[in-house]
């Protein structure tokens, strides 16, 4: 029972990652992007490849960083300097990533048991040697998930992370304070995809597999995972968003572990999740899933 | 100094919906004037605007501001020396942001936005002191969310925003026109005082024909593209609503409205 508590909060550290860049993209751009369930696997095939090929798995989390950030870079470049709309943006990304994930990785990549990752690597047992693998685990992604926050936290409150801010809320007055709202957009893109496809990697170290196919439904996950955060802690102002998006993760992986448990079998698990979604939505109001441009009744 | 010089601009051009607004169309608001534009709907009036802050291309002509031509600059770019109030309350703050972080937002305006510290403390009893000035009691209410306020708040806080920083050239695009009447009154004494104290070169877009009387130095009426009425000066000043009312109708009657 302990090890099922341990293992699920585990993986809602590590998915709290991807919240994170999600977070970036739907609430604070308005944008939906799609480039997720691309980025996502980007970032685990890239880091299994270089696991495998003895790179330190610490390096292997920035190089994931690395490519998530062109990832959404390039969706940016679409969506604004090409004028294609966000969603289709998102699905041209997504779409080309998934044939570049084979080329790098193949369908699957197993990374073996002799390979050190970040749970595993001198640095890590250096200070947390005394523990068992999924302690070790536990705390590593959550003073990932920690870190992350705190960087973050300390973006969104400098002169750049507001503006970022004033893109999603109000694009206009960001024109109006002289600054392009594109570039913006994309630099937006740029940290979300950065965050997801590093939530890849850790996804990777920690099952030591890549699958093409695991980046299939990141993005409604991640959204519910927003949805449920930011709705928990709507009436309570001092909660910053970042936090409720980690709780939200959380919650998020108890449901689904609770299911589980429950005898749901694993093939089940996506219509479960979108189905998870929906209620969130509607009981959330908030189906503002941008697929609507908003302020479409604001020429009164 | 503010000049449009033989400005041609077609929508729709090679349409059958294609049509002319401006043929050589000229202006020129000398420094520190306050110009009121008035006319019917069609008449070029947000079309003007538009030119001028670069949301719309132009077909042939120049915009320039101090002899400088800016038809190169994105729209964007112009606004490091320009400033708008919108018509829409909304659309001069951020409505999730607070009133301090849209202030900060503001007066770091042709400055670099880079990692440092977005709200500086210290500079919250300036902005009070500003704030304090629009006598609407948001002088308390830093830390409260622009979109929990009313539109005339708002539209309060967003002309202090447009103008915090040093301007070439205010832009009032009909500010007034989604207020109260009273709200409306307050707006516009406050735009008349702050572009005075700041010697501001401004246009203002409006359908009162009472706000264009009353204030401002110069008015202007367009027509399909036209000025057909020019009043600065001793003229302006002499000017009663009812001489603006009377051209104003004679122009509506020969459109068939």
């Amino acid at each position: 029972m302990l090890d099922l508590i341990i293992s699920t909060l585990t993986q809602g550290f590590i998915y709290a990652l991807l919240s994170y860049g999600i977070y970036i993209t739907y609430k604070i751009l308005d944008f939906p992007d799609l480039t997720v369930d691309g980025s996502f696997p980007l970032g685990a095939a890239v880091t299994a490849v270089l696991l495998t090929s003895g790179w330190d798995p610490y390096l292997s989390l920035l190089a994931a960083v690395a490519v998530g950030a062109l990832a959404g870079f390039v969706t940016g470049l679409i969506h604004v300097r090409l004028g294609v709309r966000d969603l289709l943006a998102g699905i041209i990304t997504m779409t080309a990533l998934f044939s570049i994930n084979l080329q790098i990785a193949g369908s699957n990549l197993y990374v073996e048991r002799e390979i050190d990752t970040i749970f595993t690597a001198p640095a890590t047992m250096a200070l947390f040697g005394g523990m068992s693998l999924m302690g070790r685990k536990l705390v590593v992604s959550l003073l990932l998930a920690v870190l992350v926050k705190l960087l973050l936290d300390v973006y969104f409150s400098t002169k750049n992370g507001l503006l970022l801010r004033a893109v999603g809320d109000n694009s206009t007055l960001v024109t109006t304070l002289a600054r392009d709202k594109g570039s913006m957009k994309i630099l937006g893109l740029v940290i979300a995809n950065a965050l997801v496809a590093l939530s890849g990697s850790v996804v990777c170290q920690e099952q030591r597999a890549f699958s093409s196919t695991m980046g299939t439904g990141q993005m409604v996950f991640g959204l519910a995972t927003v949805i449920i955060g930011t709705t928990l802690f709507k009436k309570l102002s001092f909660v910053k968003g970042t936090t409720a998006v980690v709780a939200g993760s959380i919650v998020y992986k108890i449901c689904i572990q609770l299911a589980i448990s429950l005898g749901l079998p694993a093939n089940l698990l996506k219509l479960v999740t979108a189905a998870l979604f929906l209620i969130i939505l509607v009981l959330g109001e908030q189906k503002k899933l941008s697929l609507h441009r908003k302020g479409g009744a604001k020429h009164a | 100094m503010l000049e449009l010089r033989h400005i041609d601009k077609t929508y729709n051009p090679g349409t059958v919906t294609e049509m002319c607004l401006f043929r050589d169309f000229n202006l020129s608001v000398p420094e520190g004037q306050f110009v009121s534009v008035v006319g019917s709907n069609g008449s070029g009036k947000t079309s003007m605007l538009n030119i001028i802050c670069g949301s719309i291309p132009v077909d042939a002509g120049e915009v320039a501001i101090n002899d400088k031509i800016i038809n190169s600059q994105k729209e964007f770019q112009r606004y490091r020396r320009m400033g708008r109030v919108y018509q829409d309350p909304s659309l001069g703050t951020c409505p999730s942001m607070t009133i301090l972080e849209n202030m900060s937002l503001a007066e770091n305006k042709g400055k670099p936005f880079g990692l440092g510290r977005a709200v500086n403390r210290k500079r919250a009893e300036v902005y009070r002191t500003q704030l304090a000035a629009l006598g609407l009691g948001l002088e308390n209410k830093l830390d409260t969310r622009m979109g929990s306020l009313s539109g005339g708040q708002r539209q309060a806080v967003a002309l202090l925003m447009a103008t915090m920083t040093p301007l070439d050239f205010l832009i009032l695009d009909e500010h007034t026109a989604a207020l109260d009447p009273r709200t409306a009154d307050l707006i516009m004494q406050l735009t008349d005082r702050v572009v005075r104290e700041k010697k501001l070169t401004a246009i203002m877009v409006t359908h009162n024909l009472r706000y264009a009387v009353e204030y401002g130095d110069r008015l202007l009426m367009m027509d399909r593209g036209h000025v057909v009425m020019d009043k600065a000066g001793e003229e302006k000043s002499t000017l009663v609503v009812d001489d603006v009312l009377s051209v104003f109708n004679a122009i509506s009657i020969e459109c068939g409205n």
